[in-house]
């Protein structure tokens, strides 16, 4: 550090920033970085601040409000009730059709794209199919009435049924694509080891790709957990929105549009952010009592 | 699972679509041999090994477990060891876990399994690192991992697949006879893949040489040595000077050849005629420099290219009817130097050239230039 040159303690800094990080290529975030402050953080702040303006009362009486009314304070368990077996669902029945399309077979690109159709399908068009198939006079309803195999039209739209249906079709492909990836991360190589060490394929499963898959299906499940969470539109076209569907976001949406609430609406938004990030913390940690190293795949 | 006196490989064929990756592999395997299988990159060693784990089912053949046939069980039941040429260790897994697996597949009582697992970390030396994630170990001990955890349950047979090519050279010697003494004190029966003809020779008792998914010859280390069977496996066990020729004159194993208007006496190999096409084939290291001069097979040449290698020099000659020589001694000798070569006609190799296109040769300079 002797050499006294001018240009030097400069380029020396520039040296201990990079390795913290800190360069040129930094700039390649700023476009993330706008996006993020304007869509996400701006508005979020904003309805932080807006919930803790209520019309009457003090700046927590909202919260106060919604968790005195049962019958709003419910419809954070008839939320809870519906998206956390149907993300469940949807992780676990991933996870063996991922298992058996692991490897490279004839018409993999044919049962993939089968698979996953119906992300591209959309909320409205999935209940619309529904209610076709399984409403009252839906083809389902019609087969077990003529095979005589119950008496009268079982009930699967417009409650409960409906919406964890319509979850589970949305939800399971983007499970399925994520298991996929994180199956084809881990070296298969391991799994032949495992053979030649005398472990049958269940032993196989359980023993080594399970525990290197834990940390990717909790992952999945955080994903589709979120995305059942939010369920708006299937709440109400195929579930029972007065009732055993009502979930938080339509409380929130009757808050802002029909009592033109905005910050109780805020309050209510602010609960159901809050909610799913005890649920994300907890599958988090227990996220990490898993090994979540390299597994040494092709990514 | 248990030992056995004799394991028998039976025309074990196997394709890949319309591409043969083995073809014909007849091959026994003594109990407590050490078997190498030897050949150039894409030969099908891998093939070969994963055939016998049982990784990869056979186009044809059979393997044979003294009288039961076994080509048709699944890698867990036949309880061969594998060591992979990647060590496919479990990630999540500690060292003592990575090692005991095996153990504890067989459902072992599990004072055995601690007792075992401790023996094998002791003999590859890993007591200090044995609650380490394999993550956590230098390539080496990696590599003593995959070993101990493949000869842990003492398997009737070791199969590994290059397990020394991600070292470095320091360290693949170490592994090499660490390999070695552990060879000697289980008494394994071991198939041991390799591309390394310096490694086969120095571990195998006994060496197979596979060429395009064909065995070339199946032998020990000192019959491949010294008299490879065909000029493809001399080009591999490093004889770096081919020759192409012609039968001058035959007189029982001596033959008499022509080479670059060159009259050389060697020692020939397999089936010559007189007039037939031949390759010539002699290690570099027995070319002599400054033979006496009324020596058979004597010439004279200039020195060109010389690179010191330690206690020797390898160089490359140039004779006066323009052939080229790589040769090796310990005299100094430097570029532009005029020599006088010999080599001892029982150390010149004589084969029939097989009906070889030209683009078989090898590159390194086999032929005068002209
Ligand atoms: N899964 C596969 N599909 C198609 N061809 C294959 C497959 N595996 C191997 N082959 C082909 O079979 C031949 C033998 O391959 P193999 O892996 O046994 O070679 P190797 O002798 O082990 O080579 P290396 O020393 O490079 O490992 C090669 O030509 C290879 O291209
Ligand atoms: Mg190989």
């Amino acid at each position: 550090m002797s050499d006294a040159g001018p240009g030097r303690p400069l380029a020396h800094w520039q040296h201990r920033l990079a390795e913290r990080g800190v360069d040129r290529q930094l700039w390649l975030l700023v476009p993330a970085l706008i996006f993020v402050v304007a869509l996400f953080l701006y508005p979020f702040f904003y309805g932080l601040t807006l919930s803790f303006q209520p019309t009457n009362g003090g700046p927590f009486s909202d919260y106060a409000r919604f968790f005195s009314d049962a019958y709003e304070r419910g419809t954070i368990w008839i939320t809870l009730r519906i998206a956390l077996p149907a993300a469940l669902l949807n992780v676990l029945a991933a996870v063996p059709i991922a298992y058996r399309m692991r490897g490279r077979f004839r018409g993999k690109r044919l049962v993939t794209t089968l698979l996953v159709v119906p992300i591209t399908l959309g909320t409205v068009l999935t209940a619309q199919g529904l209610l076709n198939f399984l409403g009252p006079t839906g083809w389902f309803n019609r087969i077990l009435l003529a095979t005589s195999l119950v008496d009268e039209p079982v009930r699967l739209t417009h409650n409960y049924w409906g919406v964890f249906f319509s979850l589970v079709i949305t939800g399971f492909p983007f499970a399925f694509l994520l298991v996929l990836s994180y199956l084809s991360g881990i070296d298969p190589t391991l799994e032949r080891a495992a053979a030649t060490l005398g472990a049958d394929w269940r032993r196989r499963f359980t023993q080594i790709t399970l525990p290197l898959l834990m940390p990717g299906l909790a992952t999945t499940f955080c994903l589709t957990f979120v995305l059942a969470f939010s369920v708006f539109p299937s709440a109400v076209l195929v579930g029972n929105p007065a009732g055993e569907t009502r979930v938080i976001s339509l409380a929130a949406y009757q808050a802002a549009y029909e009592q033109y609430d905005y910050p109780y609406a805020s309050a209510i938004a602010m609960i159901m952010g809050f909610v799913e990030l005890v649920i994300i913390a907890v599958v988090l940690a227990a996220r990490s009592r898993f090994y979540t190293g390299s597994t040494g795949g092709k990514g | 699972m248990s030992a056995f006196s004799r394991l028998r490989l039976d025309g074990v064929s196997r394709r890949f679509g319309g591409q043969a990756a083995l073809t014909e592999l007849d091959l026994t395997i003594e109990s407590g041999e050490f078997i190498a299988l030897l050949g150039p990159s894409g030969c099908g060693k891998s093939t070969a090994l994963n055939c016998l784990a049982g990784l990869l089912p056979l186009t044809q053949g059979s393997i044979w477990q003294d009288e039961r046939r076994i080509d048709t069980l699944p890698p867990e039941r036949r309880g061969f060891g594998m060591v992979f040429q990647s060590y496919a260790l479990f990630p999540h897994l500690t060292v003592r876990a990575n090692i005991a697996f095996g153990l504890r597949m067989r459902r072992l009582p599990r004072e055995e399994t601690r007792r075992r697992t401790e023996e094998a970390v002791r003999l590859v030396r890993l007591e200090d690192h044995v609650d380490k994630l394999p993550g956590q170990l230098s390539g080496g001990q990696q590599q003593r991992v995959a070993i101990a955890r493949a000869v842990v349950f003492e398997p009737s047979l070791v199969l590994m697949d290059e397990p020394l090519s991600n070292l470095d050279a320091k360290l693949r010697l170490e592994m090499r006879t660490e390999i070695r003494r552990l060879h000697q004190s289980l008494g394994l029966t071991t198939v041991y893949v390799t591309h390394d003809q310096e490694e086969a020779l120095s571990l195998a008792d006994r060496l197979v040489v596979l060429r395009e998914g064909r065995v070339q010859q199946i032998g020990s280390p000192r019959e491949l040595h010294n008299r490879p069977a065909n000029w493809h496996v001399a080009d591999f066990m490093g004889y770096r000077n081919l020759w192409r020729g012609r039968v001058d004159r035959l007189d029982g194993n001596r033959a008499t050849i022509e080479s670059s208007g060159q009259r050389l006496l060697g020692e020939a190999v397999g089936d010559l005629r007189t007039g037939a096409d031949t390759m010539v084939a002699v290690r570099p290291e027995d070319i002599r420099v400054d033979g006496p001069g009324e020596t058979p097979n004597a010439m004279s040449a200039i020195i060109e290219v010389v690179e010191y290698q330690g206690r020797e020099l390898a160089a490359e000659a140039r004779t006066d009817t323009g052939m080229l020589l790589h040769l090796r001694t310990e005299q100094r000798i430097a570029p532009g130097d005029q020599v006088k070569l010999a080599i001892d006609p029982q150390r010149l190799l004589v084969y029939p050239a097989d009906a070889a296109r030209r683009t078989d040769l090898p590159a390194s300079g086999s032929e005068a230039a002209r």
